[in-house]
């Protein structure tokens, strides 16, 4: 196979970029259009940010396949800036937050810079979640007043949801035929939007929902101009509202409030969010990628800032990324970042050659697509599948949510990350956990045996992520990695989630990523994102659910027929009397699957006189032989670790196989008895296989890799080996 | 450390005198050394008996023991005898922290550590009945004491039969130059850690050449990560019985509010230390 040199590559998919940037750009046009409005910015102003950031950051940007533009989570974020500083002339207010949005490009520029990328892993997802969901309320509240005919509603989002019954009876009673009209488009528009992805058809899936709903008012437009007897019933007010010389005249942004509290407080907000929307849509986004590559975010992050402060010069929003318009750029096999030029280039087109046709679209028709948006945002579905991890993440969930509503978008995120933290103490009962081990470091990372071995130490939870992230992130994706916990007390929903999306990407890409050491542990819920505790003792089974590895072990225990049990009643009776746990006390097997003559387990143990050292949790096998056979221990050559107790008895050498007593450790009292158990059948078996520590004390068989939990595939490769060394023994 | 002669122990009449007594009568046999006792406080009949009663429980002594009664502040006393007495060996004992199974040092113990002119020896969990050493891991880090330190390691290992010794190469991520941020900047630096450390291991066998390794298995191991802390994880992780580290350059206040090197260690021992000086 030749490898195709990268511009030819890039010449080749070009085509298809270029059809991909064109069905984005037909959803960014009515979304540009009407994130602006439901700012309180003037309609153009989304078009620019979604026109500067597809240029500058399919340039400059770090990612593959994510699109740029105005984003949904800033609506809520620069319409406040927009009231506030304008002090009730929106206009006014749309200057001064220009500035204020070319300040906080400049901030995400220097955040990139920094390499502070992973500034959204400090924020608990569930706090997030909130916080997005409180957007799309937000949105949702004003917008469905648009959507309905009435412009003039205003007030807080508590005001703005209650007032909905009273528009919707306005707008049905309503005599004005203005409003009625303007009123319908909005709702048959916002049923396009809902039943869209239900419509199965090839040709009607070409032009996206928002697409249909522009085409469908430009359509009515011009059915009553030329059909209809009737004038056409929408009053101009009720239009979007461009103006006549687009790219000519821009805005000159006001930076005199530039040390007021409110400028500096919504540069802060509008950063915030930027980075953080920006940060979520590029993780997001890297998931969908078919080529399965990874972003730059840092780099990402310093074009979105550049794009930002050339957007707010020229009158534009901020430039972000955005996850809606990204999946649709995937969706059409955009493949890399020309796609997002593209976009840019026919929403230049459409604006210079349409300009005319757009003005017919009414305001209530890009409402409907917003409504839309903020119901996604905030969708029940979301809260449902926050409670699943556990009712804790919903409270989490919630207090941002409401603080964010009643408030503002920093006071909620960080009244979440405070509840978060509460939580989380009060789950361990225990604050110094936190508190002392706060700023130490927590993560070890190396490789061994070709693979990478993570250990955690302390508590695990967003506090502390970036350590573990900044490790996890220097191993490619194409290895083996063994995550440890246990000797973690405490992992949290955050880390759970990322640590699940790890292993996708992993899986995605040919490595094996398994998490080890969290058995046993209290979890909140069944989820397999609910958060870990450890618990001394014996937890009641109930408050148990089973891990990722103990499902894996399940099903291998389905594959090879055997049983499993995750919590191990029976004793092995065999086992204190090896040599092995001669100095060692057991305290727990868990996890055990068995046939009728081996028994795979994890088993707990301390060592040393008393509990001088932390309990050992170690993967081993046993299996009970029908035959006497004699008493020895086999080992790598090298390793003394285990043979103490065998101590005075030589390395006994095999003449006739010179290389098997160069690589093995052979010892045991009754050298005749070994010599003859040791045919060239069994010789050969451990030859060609790989190295366990075996001992046997003439009943049975233990057989151990690492003193440590092994993960999924090294059980799958000490179960068979075990099964093979069956037959030849017995 | 080329050899050591002679062993320091504080004694305070503690309930933990008795194995702190053993541990130290054991470790003085296995050196072939004399132990020194220092009492901090008044000689009376009473402790002397006390004393003289453990001592005979105990082992056997190759040497006779040597105790040192004398009032004052404890560091400086003890401090003045290791000079007086050419102590090459100081033995503390780690406190554990309240129902946890972790050990830090104490703040005597810890202005010893700093100021003391000897090896010192961090014990977590002095023991009547003797622990054998199994598995000693030691710093093999570029620095100029390395190679003092990991000699050290080999005649403690022969000292206390110990037969395996890791050597623990800390890379700290700064040397990677390449900050990893996409699927490019990843494979340069998986490169350049490959390079790295073959850099170093090549620089630590080159140490094993100038010491006689017979009959110990030894495994070098690189990490990337924090120094100092990352090789006690380590130790903790495979469960070492003794980690031999460099004695620190030295520490100022800043350094303990800031913790590195071996201060994270001495925050929360994974094991026993040994600090070469």
């Amino acid at each position: 196979m030749t490898k195709k040199s990268p511009v030819r590559t890039f010449v080749g998919e070009l085509p298809r970029n270029i059809f991909s940037g064109f069905v984005v750009s037909l959803v960014a046009l009515p979304l540009g259009l009407g994130l602006a409005l439901a700012s309180g910015a003037p309609p153009i102003s989304g078009i620019i940010a979604a026109i500067v950031g597809g240029l500058v950051c399919a340039i400059l940007g770090g990612s593959n396949v994510t699109i740029t533009g105005p984003g949904n989570g800033l609506v809520v974020v620069i319409l406040s800036a927009i009231t506030i500083l304008g002090e009730g002339n929106m206009y006014e207010g749309y200057l001064y937050t220009l500035a204020a949005i070319i300040i906080s490009g400049a901030l995400m520029f220097v955040l990139g810079v920094l390499r502070l990328g992973s500034l959204s892993n400090f924020f608990p997802s569930s706090a997030i979640q909130g916080m997005l969901a409180a957007i799309g309320i937000g949105i949702l509240a004003k917008q469905i007043h648009v959507m309905l005919g009435n412009l003039k509603a205003s007030g807080s989002i508590i005001e703005l949801l209650y007032f909905i019954p009273a528009d919707l009876l306005i707008f049905i009673k309503t005599a004005d035929k203005s409003v009625f009209y303007a009123g319908s488009v909005g709702i048959i528009s916002l049923l396009i939007m809902v039943f869209y992805s239900k419509i199965r058809n090839k040709y009607f899936q070409l032009v996206p929902a928002p697409m249909w709903i522009v085409l469908f008012s430009i359509g009515m437009y011009y059915y009553f101009e030329m059909f209809s007897a009737e004038t056409y019933p929408i009053t101009d007010d009720f239009m979007i509202n461009l103006p006549d010389k687009i790219f000519g005249e821009f805005p000159e942004p006001n930076f005199t409030k530039f040390f007021t509290y409110e400028f500096l407080s919504a540069v802060i907000a509008i950063t915030l969010i930027a980075s953080i929307e920006s940060l979520l849509s590029i993780k997001a986004v890297d998931k969908l990628d078919q080529e399965k590559r990874r972003s730059n975010v840092n780099k990402d992050i310093r074009s979105l800032g550049i794009a930002t402060v050339i957007s707010g010069f020229l009158g534009g929003l901020n430039v972000v990324t955005v996850i809606a318009r990204s999946s649709v750029n995937v969706n059409n096999r955009g493949s890399n970042r020309s796609a997002n030029l593209f976009h840019a280039l026919f929403l230049v087109a459409f604006i210079a050659l349409f300009a005319g046709e757009l003005r017919h679209i009414p305001l209530s028709a890009l409402a409907a697509i917003l409504v839309y948006t903020g119901y996604k945002l905030a969708s029940p579905e979301n809260i449902k599948k926050t409670f699943q991890v556990g009712s804790e993440q919903l409270i989490i969930f919630l207090v941002t949510l409401i603080i964010t509503i009643l408030t503002n978008l920093i006071s909620g995120i960080l009244t979440g990350i405070f509840t978060t933290f509460i939580i989380h103490i009060v789950i361990n009962k225990n604050i110094s956990l936190f508190i002392r081990n706060l700023l130490k470091p927590n993560v070890l990372m190396f490789e061994e045996d070709e693979k990478y071995f993570v250990s955690v130490d302390n508590f695990s939870s967003f506090l502390n992520y970036s350590k573990l992230k900044s490790n996890l992130d220097q191993i490619p994706e194409t290895e083996d990695v063994i995550i440890d916990f246990s000797m973690c007390d405490f992992v949290d929903h955050t880390v759970m989630e990322n640590i699940h999306s790890y292993s996708e990407s992993f899986k995605r890409k040919g490595g094996h990523f398994e998490v080890i050491g969290l058995d046993g542990y209290k979890s909140g819920s069944k989820h397999p994102f609910a958060l870990r505790k450890f618990v001394i003792g014996k937890p009641k089974e109930k408050n148990i659910t089973l891990t990722k590895r103990q499902k894996s072990l399940y099903k291998i225990s389905k594959e090879l027929h055997w049983d499993y049990d995750s919590v191990y009643k029976k004793e092995i009776k065999e086992l204190p009397n090896f040599g092995y746990f001669k100095t060692r006390q057991i305290t727990k097997i868990s996890n055990a699957l068995s046939n009728e003559q081996c028994t795979l387990f994890d088993v707990e143990f301390s060592e040393g006189e008393l509990i001088a050292k932390q309990n050992v949790k170690a993967t081993m096998l046993y299996i009970e032989l029908k035959n006497i056979i004699p008493q020895f221990t086999l080992d790598k050559e090298g390793i003394f670790e285990y043979i103490i107790h065998f101590a005075g008895f030589k390395d006994i050498d095999i003449d006739e196989h010179p290389d098997f007593s160069k690589r093995f450790y052979l010892s045991g009292k009754n050298e005749q008895k070994i010599r003859k158990f040791f045919t060239d059948e069994i010789i050969l078996f451990f030859e060609s296989n790989k190295y366990y520590h075996i001992e046997s004390n003439e009943k049975g068989l233990l057989i151990l890799g690492n003193e440590r939990l092994a993960g999924v595939k090294e059980i799958k490769s000490l179960a068979d080996f075990g099964l093979r060394l069956t037959q030849h023994v017995s | 450390m080329q050899s050591i002669k002679k062993i320091l122990i504080g004694i305070a009449f503690s309930p933990n005198l008795k194995p702190n007594i053993f541990e130290a009568v054991r470790l003085a046999n296995m050196f072939d050394a004399q132990l020194v006792g220092v009492h901090v406080g008044e000689k009376t009949t009473e402790k002397e008996k006390q004393l003289s009663k453990l001592i005979s429980e105990a082992p056997i002594l190759k040497f006779p023991i040597k105790t040192v009664w004398q009032k004052g502040k404890p560091v400086d006393i003890i401090l003045s005898t290791t000079v007086e007495e050419n102590i090459d060996l100081l033995i503390l004992g780690a406190l554990q922290q309240e129902n946890l199974y972790k050990y830090y040092v104490g703040s005597v113990a810890r202005e010893l550590t700093r100021k003391a002119c000897c090896s010192v020896l961090l014990l977590i969990k002095p023991s009547i009945e003797r622990i054998k050493c199994i598995h000693i891991v030691v710093n093999g880090l570029k620095d100029k004491k390395t190679i003092e330190t990991i000699q050290a390691s080999f005649l403690v290992s022969k000292a206390l039969a110990c037969k395996r010794i890791t050597i623990v190469e800390e890379i700290s991520q700064k040397e990677i130059e390449v900050k990893v941020s996409d699927d490019h900047s990843l494979r340069k630096a998986t490169i350049k850690k490959e390079k790295l450390k073959r850099r170093e291991d090549s620089r630590v066998h080159k140490i094993l050449e100038t010491i006689n390794t017979r009959g110990i298995s030894i495994k070098i191991q690189s990490i990337f990560g924090k120094r100092g802390y990352s090789i006690g994880h380590y130790a903790k992780v495979k469960r070492a019985d003794l980690l031999v580290m460099n004695a620190p350059s030295k520490t100022s206040i800043l350094d303990r509010i800031f913790p590195h090197d071996i201060e994270y260690i001495l925050t929360e021992l994974p094991t026993d230390v040994l600090i070469v000086k």
